[in-house]
């Protein structure tokens, strides 16, 4: 019940440390991709609410519009980068096994990055007709 | 001395660090919070889903039927709509967040207001957003 042990935290090992210095870039990013989503979803949902009746051809020829083309893949990149940093604090909150978060932080920036690259390809193909 | 902070001993371990979650009454706040992670999550699988319908549609038109005909299906559809919810609420609570991010409503009554705009909102934003695509589109 006795001596300075008991009063002890894990405070000791943070103390001194000081911070990351990165968190102020990860609330930023965050903040500016989702005012980006914000405005290229409500154009795109637009979009979509016109693509009614619409074949294959018509579809793609939607998609292959430069302007339309231009902002389906800032959509994507902004999306992912958005998703990763959400995902990421996520697996930060949650997941406090070593090994099972460092693979859970790849995972999330693989798929991310495979995933906004793969859109963009497409949009890309499409509005190039390849 | 043992190490206070090891599992050997209890007395620390068992010390709550922060308030718990048990001894907070329901608050409309709470739910908005964990609600804009989890959609966040539904979203992002969302969008592999539309990456899904992009790389079908730069593929040709077999992999573009294939996919229209799962998003067409019932569970699809219901899968969809779900998604649809998801980014209602993210939309909504994201705005609702920025907002709170510039120094705004943050007294109680404006925080408890603004989180059942988010909940009532969303839900009438995919409900008429449905509403309006099947009623353009034609089709049930």
């Amino acid at each position: 019940m006795n001596g300075p042990g008991m009063f002890r935290t894990p405070l000791k090992r943070a103390r001194g440390l000081g911070s990351a210095k990165d968190g102020t870039v990860h609330f930023m990013r965050q903040r500016i991709t989702a005012v980006a989503v914000a405005l290229a979803g409500i154009y795109l949902l637009g979009l979509l609410f016109g693509l009614g009746g619409v074949d294959y051809a018509g579809a793609r020829a939607i998609v292959a519009n430069p302007f339309n083309a231009t902002v389906l893949a800032g959509f994507l990149v902004a999306a992912f980068w958005h998703a990763k940093l959400g995902l990421q604090v996520i697996i930060e909150d949650y997941v406090h096994a070593p090994l099972l978060a460092g693979i859970a932080h790849l995972a999330n920036i693989f798929v991310c990055a495979l995933a906004a690259i793969a859109g963009v390809l497409a949009v890309v193909r499409i509005a190039l007709g390849a | 001395m043992a190490a206070p902070d090891s599992p050997a001993s209890p007395r620390v371990r068992e010390r709550p660090l922060s308030p718990h979650l048990q001894v907070y009454k329901r608050q409309v706040q709470m739910m908005t919070s964990i609600t804009h992670r989890a959609t966040g999550m539904v979203l992002a699988v969302g969008a592999l889903a539309m990456v899904w319908g992009l790389t079908a549609l730069a593929a040709g038109p077999e992999r573009w039927d294939a996919f229209a005909a799962c998003v067409g299906s019932p569970l699809g559809k219901l899968v969809l709509f779900g998604f649809t919810w998801a980014l209602a609420y993210h939309f909504i609570n994201g705005i609702r967040h920025l907002v709170q991010d510039a120094g705004y409503g943050f007294a109680v009554p404006d925080f408890v207001r603004s989180s059942w705009i988010s909940v009532i909102g969303s839900i009438v934003l995919a409900v008429l957003g449905w509403a309006v695509a099947l009623a353009t589109w034609g089709q049930a």
